[in-house]
């Protein structure tokens, strides 16, 4: 390693050696390093399955543009708007097709007592437009009453349950003093509001939830003519309909206004960006106190190079070459680590969390900045360094 | 003041400092005037507070010039911007009372720092020249040493290789023989002397080691900061 970096910088490698020099030391911060990247990899881990559990419902939908309820901030926030929006949104030039999308939340409670929250659609089983219905084998039970199809990647449901529904077995629970029958299961994936998805029929769900009307349905999802671009009909809807209870927005807006109202005006979101700042502000933290006790420690031998003519840009280069080295060697057991716990925080919470290419480049890209930038600071110090001193 | 580098590399005249500010500024030196012959060693002798280290750090550029001149091979110190000042160092080798090893490198890795500095090229042929100088300087035995297996007198005279590695036109020493032995002190002050006649390498040394009196070219005695008395030993 050392003639490695001695070839590379042109120099003896005065950073790798003194770090090199002190062992428990080196390994002391490696450890803090590594730390303070699990600690970022976490919150991003757990930022991402927020943004990416936000999503999921949304790609089931087989829409390109979903027209919801002017206050709508969230899926599951979105009030119920008139159906006959769908009439005004079909008269629209552009537009192919428009459905309308029930929802609400509904508890299932667990022979333990236990609750897992459900989020309901309630769809026209004729017009199915969720794609995990496209080709189920079951979509024509949910035209039964009571009956519906439950998302076999709800978290915490009992063990085997799901393989059961789909050989066949027969499954029912107790909600809004009905009993539903799950016929088959569909595969959408949990997030932070709700443990999983149920879909029924819009005449089960008009019976589960005996409040809401068929005339008021919370999202009606339009599907555009061929070549047509969906911006193009969200402007002539737009037009068309009244703003003060009816926004449509093209697919991709919906998801990322969606993304963008929980990660900043939620408490959930914005404890996950806190969590990135304070595993950054903790890693620079240990950088800097390694490199800074580093100068201190070494001050005289400082001040002799500096008497031998060593300038500043020399002194910078070898704290910039100690903090490179803590932040690629501290990355590396951080990046492994993280992704142990990834795998496991996923098998336990159904969460879907992923180590991305592009997460991993920009935390070791953030790493390496954190460390240099700690580096920066600690040559300061170095000022204290006077040669004339030494005499 | 018109000052031959070839024949004076260091050239000092009417140089006076001042430490401290206000009420507290006291001044260290009075007018002092040195030239240092090419190839001599010119030893610095006086009591503590005279002023002799005060001199040594103007020479070597580590102290800007408050009043006074001083020539260093041919270039004026006073005046000279920081990094200027910087480049002058590098042609000079420091020997200092403290070795100031770094705990972390070899013996052969802390000389090659006194010769990197010059560049590329030079860093290209520091092992060979290190390993040249140490050996030289009786530890070819110890070149992959670390400073803390390392005796005083060997980490001295490592700190010795270190200043003179690169060649340096111009050594200044404080004390270079405090924590040798008589025989390698001696084997220091003689390869200092040896590199004066072969290289023409000049050398200003500040101690109190009488065993090297005899050795040098010229003495000067300092008290409260001028130059009081100087002569050659021949």
């Amino acid at each position: 390693m050392t003639a490695l970096l001695e070839r590379l910088l042109g120099r003896l490698p005065l950073g790798w050696l003194q770090l090199i020099h002190r062992p428990p030391r080196f390994a002391a911060a490696l450890a803090g390093v590594a730390f303070a990247n699990i600690l970022v990899f976490m919150q991003l881990g757990f930022l991402g399955a927020l943004i990416e559990s936000i999503a999921l419902p949304y790609r089931a939908m087989e829409a390109d543009i979903v027209i919801a309820a002017s206050d709508t901030n969230t899926l599951a926030d979105s009030s119920p708007l008139p159906r006959q929006r769908m009439y005004e949104a079909l008269a629209v030039p552009g537009v192919a097709s428009a459905t309308p999308l029930y929802y609400a939340k509904l508890d299932w409670k667990q022979p333990d007592g236990t609750i897992r929250t459900l989020d309901v659609f309630g769809v026209d089983p004729e017009r199915p437009s969720l794609s995990p219905l496209r080709g189920n084998a079951a979509l024509d039970t949910l035209k039964r009453a009571d009956h519906a199809l439950i998302d076999n990647r709800t978290r915490n449901a009992p063990p085997g349950l799901f393989a059961a529904i789909d050989a066949g077995q027969p499954y029912t629970f107790e909600a809004k003093n009905r009993t539903i029958n799950i016929a088959g299961t569909i595969a959408i994936g949990g997030g932070f509001a709700a443990d999983g998805y149920l879909v029924v029929s819009d005449q089960t769900f008009l019976r589960l939830f005996q409040q809401r009307a068929a005339g008021a349905p919370n999202y009606i999802l339009v599907r555009t003519e061929a070549g047509v671009p969906p911006q193009r009909v969200v402007a002539a809807l737009e037009s068309v309909l009244p703003a003060d209870d009816a926004a449509p927005r093209t697919l991709a807006d919906t998801i990322a206004r969606d993304q963008r109202f929980q990660t900043t005006q939620r408490p959930v979101g914005m404890v996950f960006g806190f969590g990135i700042v304070i595993g950054a502000l903790v890693g620079g933290i240990i950088v800097y106190q390694v490199l800074s006790s580093d100068v201190a420690d070494h001050i005289r031998e400082y001040a002799t190079l500096k008497a031998v003519g060593y300038d500043d840009s020399y002194f910078l280069g070898i704290i910039v070459e100690e903090a490179a080295i803590l932040a690629a060697f501290g990355f590396v057991p951080g990046l492994l680590v993280a992704l142990g716990l990834y795998t496991f925080v996923s098998a336990q919470t159904a969460l879907p969390l992923t180590m991305t290419f592009a997460r991993a480049l920009a935390l070791c890209t953030g790493t390496m900045a954190m460390c240099v930038l700690s580096g920066f600071v600690a040559t300061r110090r170095l000022a204290r360094a006077d040669p004339a001193e030494l005499f | 003041m018109e000052v031959s580098a070839e024949d004076s590399p260091v050239a000092v005249a009417g140089l006076e400092h001042w430490f401290g500010q206000g009420e507290a500024r006291k001044q260290a030196l009075f007018d002092v005037n040195l030239r240092l012959v090419r190839g001599t060693l010119t030893v610095l002798v006086g009591p503590s507070g005279s002023g002799k280290t005060t001199v040594l750090t103007l020479i070597g550029a580590l102290r800007a010039i408050q009043k006074g001149s001083v020539h260093l091979l041919g270039r004026e110190l006073a005046r000279a911007h920081a990094d200027e000042l910087v480049r002058r160092r590098r042609e000079i080798g420091f020997i200092f009372q403290a070795h100031n090893l770094h705990d972390s490198l070899t013996a052969e890795q802390n000389v090659r720092l006194g010769i990197e500095v010059h560049g590329a090229a030079a860093t290209a042929r520091g092992r060979e020249a290190a390993r040249h100088l140490l050996d030289h300087l009786g530890l070819a035995t110890r070149v992959d040493y670390l400073p803390a297996n390392l005796s005083g007198g060997q980490k001295q005279r490592v700190a010795v290789a270190r200043a003179l590695v690169g060649n340096p036109p111009v050594v200044l020493a404080d004390e270079p023989t405090a924590a040798l032995d008589r025989e390698a002190g001696l084997h220091v002050v003689q390869l200092l002397k040896r590199l004066g006649t072969e290289r023409g390498t000049t050398t200003l040394m500040v101690t109190h080691d009488p065993r090297i009196l005899d050795l040098a070219d010229r003495i000067v005695r300092m008290e409260d900061g001028r130059i009081v008395a100087e002569g050659s030993i021949q």
